[in-house]
Parts: structure tokens; C-alpha cells; sequence
């Protein structure tokens, strides 16, 4: 009866573990990629104001690199995803407590 | 039929048909797919191609996809594209098909399973020793691990696994994440907001698509070219 309950125990643990940390990730791990596509497209309109004729290549370029940036925010949110939906531990604890 | 669940971070979950051990699963499916409409699409296409003036509009499309990347190709390695074509080319057209059928009800995009972003990953993995050693030979190709002392070997193998584990994440998560997204905003603005996330989602399927292919070639570009640019050294 004991060990059932703190397996129990152990079970909520891996819960509010997981989702509190997959809330950090998505939190904290958004913050520089925001800072970072802000910065690009402040600079890539500057470049569009100075020089229109190249507006195709730069909006190319930038859409380009906005994606390189964004992925950083997707692997968090892969990350926060596993967390939530497919989390190992809480499988394994799972089939522990039955 | 059945509709991927929001807990359902990959379609492999998804199982359409099971006989013991075999089954196939959503992911599967939706690839052959996409497989068999390229291929019978294309050799529709080719069947009555022509090399007059007059060309059905389904051969100008053809000739502008396949000019158009013949053109990004060049850009990038400046050489002759044709080497690389195939293989850019079916790596674009594939994924950037994939993601456009995204708009299609009851379709699964096969790139929002992290099984064949790791495939196509892994073909890039190949490739770009395959076409640095026909390109360099052997020697000249495995000298550049060693370049500019024996201690970065370790760096520079470790830097072609983490971009091969990059590559596969990125598209993975970007068409997933569209479609939990998409999940998400039909549970809490049912009607208008879900179309202009799907009309983004467009969008992103493209430019990944497009940075697949290009990120791709930069990989061989500079497994290929590394030689070049020691002979224009010498020649100055």
C-alpha cells in the first residue's frame, strides 16, 4: 500500500515536471529568437528603404534566414512537445504504477 | 477515416492497416502518394514534349521549375547544375509538394513525421561525401577533417552530425508545429482565424522546402569546393 502510494507520488512529480519545464522551454527559449528576427527585419528594412531596386533578393535573403531563426524556437517547441504528449519517464512510470 | 489526434506528435501513430507484423501507417501512405503523383504527373508531362514555339502549359510549368532551380543551383556552386539537379531537385520537389498538399482535408504531410525528415536528412548525410570523393578523391576529401590541425577531426565529425540531427528537427518541427497550431486555433476561433494560419502554413511549407534543398546544396557545395579554391590560389 505504501510503495503504491509513492509511486503515485512519484508519478504527479514527473507531471508538474514536465509541464512546468515545458512551459519554461517554450518561455525562455522564445526569447532570443524573438530578439533575433526582430533585429533581422529591422535591418532588412533599412535595406529595402535604401536600396528598393534590390527588394527581391533581400526579402529572399531574410525570409531565408528568418527560418534558420525560427528553427531554434521549433526545437524548443519539439522540445516542449515531447515534454507533454510523448515523455518517456512518464511512460516508464506509467507502466511502473500500472 | 481516421484524423491524427492533438496527441499525436507524428502520423507513424496513425496505423491505416495492420497484418501482423506489417502495417501501414499514415506516414507510409501519404508518401507513396506523393511518390506516384510526381512520377506519373511528370511522365504525363514528358510524354508529348515538344520543342516548338507552341508548348502545352503543363510543359511551361515543368520547364520553370526546372529552370528555376537549375538557376538556384548555379548561384550557389557556380558550376554546372545538371551534377546536382536530381538530387536537389527531387529533395525540393518532394518536400515542397508534401507541405502544399497540407491544404488538402484528411491529408497528413509525410514531413510532419520525424521518420522521413531523418531519411531525407540522412540522404544529405550520404551525398555530400558521395559527391566531395567523385568530386576531389578520396585523399583530398579526407584531408579536409584534418584541416587546419589533426585536433579539430572530432569538430568536424561531430559538425556533420549535429547539421544531419538539424536538418531532420527543423522541417520536422515546422510542419508539425503548423498543424498542432492549426489544432489548437479550431478548438478556440473555429471559423476565419484557422485559413489565414493555413494560408501562413503555405507559406512556411515553401520556404522550408526551398531551405531544405538550398542548405543541402551548400553542404556539397563546400565538401566540392574547397579544391577550387586552392587551385584559383595557385594559378594567382
Amino acid at each position: 500500500m505504501l510503495e503504491r502510494k509513492v509511486d503515485m507520488d512519484s508519478l504527479s512529480a514527473v507531471a508538474v515536471a514536465s509541464i512546468i519545464s515545458a512551459g519554461l522551454t517554450m518561455g525562455l527559449g522564445g526569447i532570443g529568437p524573438a530578439l533575433a528576427e526582430g533585429m533581422a527585419a529591422k535591418q532588412a528594412v533599412s535595406a529595402i528603404a535604401q536600396q528598393p531596386d534590390e527588394k527581391n533578393t533581400i526579402m529572399r535573403t531574410l525570409f531565408v534566414s528568418l527560418a534558420m531563426i525560427e528553427s531554434i524556437a521549433i526545437y524548443c517547441f519539439v522540445i516542449s512537445m515531447i515534454l507533454i504528449f510523448a515523455n518517456p519517464f512518464w511512460e516508464h512510470f506509467i507502466t511502473k504504477v500500472g | 477515416m481516421e484524423i491524427l489526434r492533438l496527441n499525436q506528435i507524428s502520423p507513424d501513430q496513425l496505423i491505416l492497416w495492420q497484418m501482423g507484423f506489417a502495417k501501414i501507417t499514415a506516414t507510409l501512405l501519404y508518401t507513396w502518394f506523393i511518390m506516384a503523383l510526381l512520377i506519373i504527373g511528370s511522365w504525363l508531362v514528358t510524354r508529348k514534349i515538344s520543342k516548338d514555339i507552341h508548348i502545352s502549359r503543363w510543359q511551361n510549368l515543368l520547364e520553370v521549375i526546372v529552370s528555376t532551380i537549375r538557376g538556384q543551383i548555379m548561384e550557389i556552386t557556380k558550376d554546372n547544375p545538371d551534377h546536382y539537379l536530381a538530387f536537389i531537385g527531387t529533395l525540393f520537389l518532394f518536400i515542397g509538394l508534401s507541405n502544399l498538399l497540407l491544404i488538402v482535408p484528411g491529408y497528413v504531410a509525410p514531413t510532419s513525421s520525424l521518420t522521413t525528415t531523418a531519411a531525407l536528412a540522412i540522404c544529405v548525410f550520404i551525398a555530400v561525401p558521395l559527391y566531395g570523393i567523385t568530386k576531389r578523391g578520396l585523399l583530398e576529401y579526407l584531408k579536409e577533417y584534418f584541416q587546419p590541425t589533426f585536433i579539430f577531426f572530432p569538430f568536424h565529425v561531430m559538425g556533420e552530425l549535429t547539421r544531419t540531427l538539424a536538418l531532420s528537427v527543423r522541417l520536422f518541427g515546422n510542419i508539425m508545429s503548423h498543424d498542432k497550431v492549426i489544432g489548437v486555433l479550431l478548438a478556440i476561433t473555429p471559423l476565419f482565424f484557422p485559413i489565414v494560419m493555413h494560408a501562413l502554413g503555405l507559406l512556411i511549407g515553401m520556404v522550408q522546402a526551398y531551405i531544405f534543398a538550398i542548405l543541402a546544396m551548400v553542404y556539397i557545395a563546400s565538401a566540392t569546393q574547397a579544391h577550387e579554391q586552392e587551385t584559383h590560389k595557385e594559378k594567382q
